[in-house]
């Protein structure tokens, strides 16, 4: 993203923050598949699950391509 | 029975250890990141833009993104549960034209001049005067506007979360001054970037899932008129024939005029709080890129923001109420977002969506402070207390800037006490200062006979007309049927009404003014004026690279969109 200053690309951390997010999200969203959250509705369409794993990958994505040292 | 709803509501609206826990690893980035920073933020240039050294998408979304602060999405879709479809002409007339001229003819101008600031392009084109009456009034509306996004920030995490207010207040206004004060704009920067990712992956599964409910858009709307029978919110012009036939009381003449030609060319333009992330781009392809960048995000905001307003029209099973008329038990229009946030999002998914809005409301307060900070040092210290300081006193200035920023924000964010809508509290600003201001900015960039004086009174001219009209309107509603040739206007329409008359104020006073006033010199103004300036042009590039075509294209986008949803 810089040329003048050697700064981390601000997708890195980007992508960090939605494979973080994104594997919390699944893993939440696994734990209450037999048992959702009350008063939520379409709990059936498993969002968190499906939402998540799109998280995880971009986020994994966007992290192996802006990673700190490629060039 | 509504009550009951409202209170089981509630009662669904709180976080999970995983929400928390996510809100949490988000406070620690920012932090983390502005730490990361400091160490870049050396010189001026750096601080206050960023070194100019960003690329034409990272500044494209930091322009988009400090205008998608959480004041602005919860008042929006607010006001798209109030007034419908309507609402979303501040996401199309009300910005694409204006980011698409702002990328194509102003940014240039910005640029070339290398100018800190907008105040600071005043200064170079007419002077200290309207430089001076720019950066006091644009400094006064930053720290208001810091104050309003702390306040509501701290509203909402109380009424959704039942948080503390001044736990929500201290939290925020400290990691804002930690991170800011550490990075300058870079940080202010960083931290718009991941609040944009952040707000489309916490909102959008609102739209995803809402259409699913109801059927899609056709079964969106038969439920809209099931529930509110008589009523247009689904179509965007064809109801502004006459005040009367719509929700907003609003002629088309107002919005395209008022909003289009005035609030939004004004704010878009000419709002350094937006304008400062386009100067940091790293060269004037770049800058003029942007902008237009910028503009194809803008126009699918309505998505998340619009959307979710109309769904809670069809979907939720009660009725929300204006802000001054709410209950106890009852929910007003800018709470939809989060009632729809609760109605599909479950642990996890809602610390996404409330962290995306604290996201939001950290990045307005950043974006207002970092604003100010570089208004005062550059425009109102330097020439008038301090003119041959270091840049490295500078730097510091703006560092401390930061911090007095912030103290002054959380006092205007106790003073906000009185607003029918959030919203309404915003655009009154808007049209006092912006609306003007672009007249004056304007008018200089293509005329070269616009004078020292003319600039200064015109613009003086605009906001004192502003002002009145809004005085008088809040006074005396006989004044509204004065002004926007309608006793139904709404705020909102009154709002463009009142940037309309300022514009064309500021524009009538200016030119007469110059007409009797001797212009400077075209040797004073090249790189300032149109005519005198040679602007580079990308000859050598690919149709694929020219910012004119993607300019073309967003116009066509945006013109579809019209006809569409007319």
């Amino acid at each position: 993203m810089t040329e003048k200053h050697q700064i981390i690309p601000v997708w890195f951390f980007v992508g960090l923050l939605l494979l973080v997010y994104g594997v919390m999200i699944v893993i939440s969203g696994l734990l209450h598949w037999n048992s959702p959250p009350p008063n939520v509705e379409l709990t059936e369409l498993h969002a968190p699950v499906w939402w998540g794993s799109i998280l995880t990958v971009l986020g994994a994505v966007y992290c192996a391509m802006f990673r700190p040292g490629r060039s | 029975m509504n009550l009951m709803f409202a209170m089981v509501v509630a009662r669904l609206v709180h976080l999970s250890p995983v929400d928390l826990a996510i809100i949490t690893i988000y406070f620690a980035l920012v932090l983390g990141i502005g730490f990361y920073l400091k160490r870049f933020a050396k010189t001026g240039e750096d601080f206050f833009l960023a070194g100019r050294e960003m690329t034409a998408w990272v500044a494209g979304l930091a322009f988009v993104s400090a205008n998608l602060g959480s004041l602005e999405l919860l008042g929006w879709a607010g006001n798209a549960y109030q007034y419908g479809i309507m609402a979303a002409h501040w996401y199309w007339v009300g910005a694409i034209p204006a980011m698409i001229f702002l990328g194509i003819v102003m940014m240039p101008f910005y640029y070339i001049s290398k100018t800190h600031s907008v105040p600071g392009y005043l200064k170079l084109r007419y002077g200290s005067e309207a430089s001076a009456l720019s950066a006091i009034t644009f400094a006064f509306m930053t720290i208001l506007m810091s104050g309003v996004n702390m306040y509501a920030m701290a509203v909402v995490m109380e009424v959704v979360l039942g948080w503390n207010l001044h736990f929500s207040i201290i939290v925020s206004s400290l990691t804002v001054g930690v991170y800011v004060a550490s990075g300058g704009l870079f940080s202010a920067i960083f931290n718009e970037v991941l609040q944009f990712f952040l707000i489309w992956f916490g909102a959008l599964l609102i739209p995803i899932l809402g259409l699913y409910e109801t059927g899609g858009w056709g079964g969106m709307v038969a439920r809209i008129h099931q529930n509110f029978p008589g009523q247009d919110f689904t179509h965007l012009w064809s109801p502004m024939n006459h005040a009367a036939n719509n929700p907003m009381g609003v002629q088309w003449v107002a919005i395209v005029f008022g909003l289009g030609a005035s609030v939004s060319m004004g704010y878009w333009t000419t709002d350094f709080l937006v304008v400062q992330r386009v100067l940091s781009a790293k060269d004037v392809r770049s800058a003029k890129l942007a902008p237009i960048i910028g503009s194809f995000f803008k126009m699918a905001v309505p998505l998340i923001v619009i959307l979710p307003g109309l769904l809670g029209r069809a979907v939720l099973p009660f009725h929300l109420v204006p802000a001054n008329l709410q209950q106890p038990g009852q929910f007003k229009y800018d709470d939809v977002l989060p009632l729809m946030l609760a109605r599909y999002c479950g642990p996890g998914l809602m610390g996404l969506g409330i962290t995306a809005l604290v996201a939001g409301f950290m990045a307005g307060m950043a974006g207002n402070v970092s604003a100010f900070a570089t208004v005062w040092t550059y425009d109102l210290y330097r020439p008038y207390l301090r003119k041959n300081a270091s840049d490295q006193h500078y730097v510091s200035m703006g560092r401390w800037c930061t911090i007095i920023g912030l103290i002054i924000s959380i006092g205007t964010a106790y003073l906000v006490t009185r607003s029918k809508s959030m919203m309404d509290y915003v655009q009154a600003l808007f049209g006092f200062f912006i609306a003007p201001l672009f007249g004056t900015v304007v008018m200089g960039m293509l005329w070269k006979r616009v004078t020292r004086m003319a600039g200064f009174l015109g613009l003086a001219a605009g906001v004192a007309s502003s002002v009145t009209v809004f005085i008088l309107m809040k006074l005396d509603p006989n004044w509204v049927n004065v002004f926007c040739f309608s006793p139904l206007a709404q705020p909102l329409a009154q709002a463009m009404w009142q940037a309309l008359w300022s514009t064309l104020t500021c524009v009538i006073v200016t030119t007469l003014v110059t007409l009797v006033t001797q212009p400077k010199p075209d040797s004073e103004l090249v790189g300032l004026v149109y005519s005198l300036t040679d602007v580079p042009r990308e000859e050598y590039t690919s149709m694929l690279h020219k910012p004119v075509f993607w300019a073309i294209v967003a116009l066509v986008l945006f013109v579809i969109l019209q006809i569409i949803f007319w």
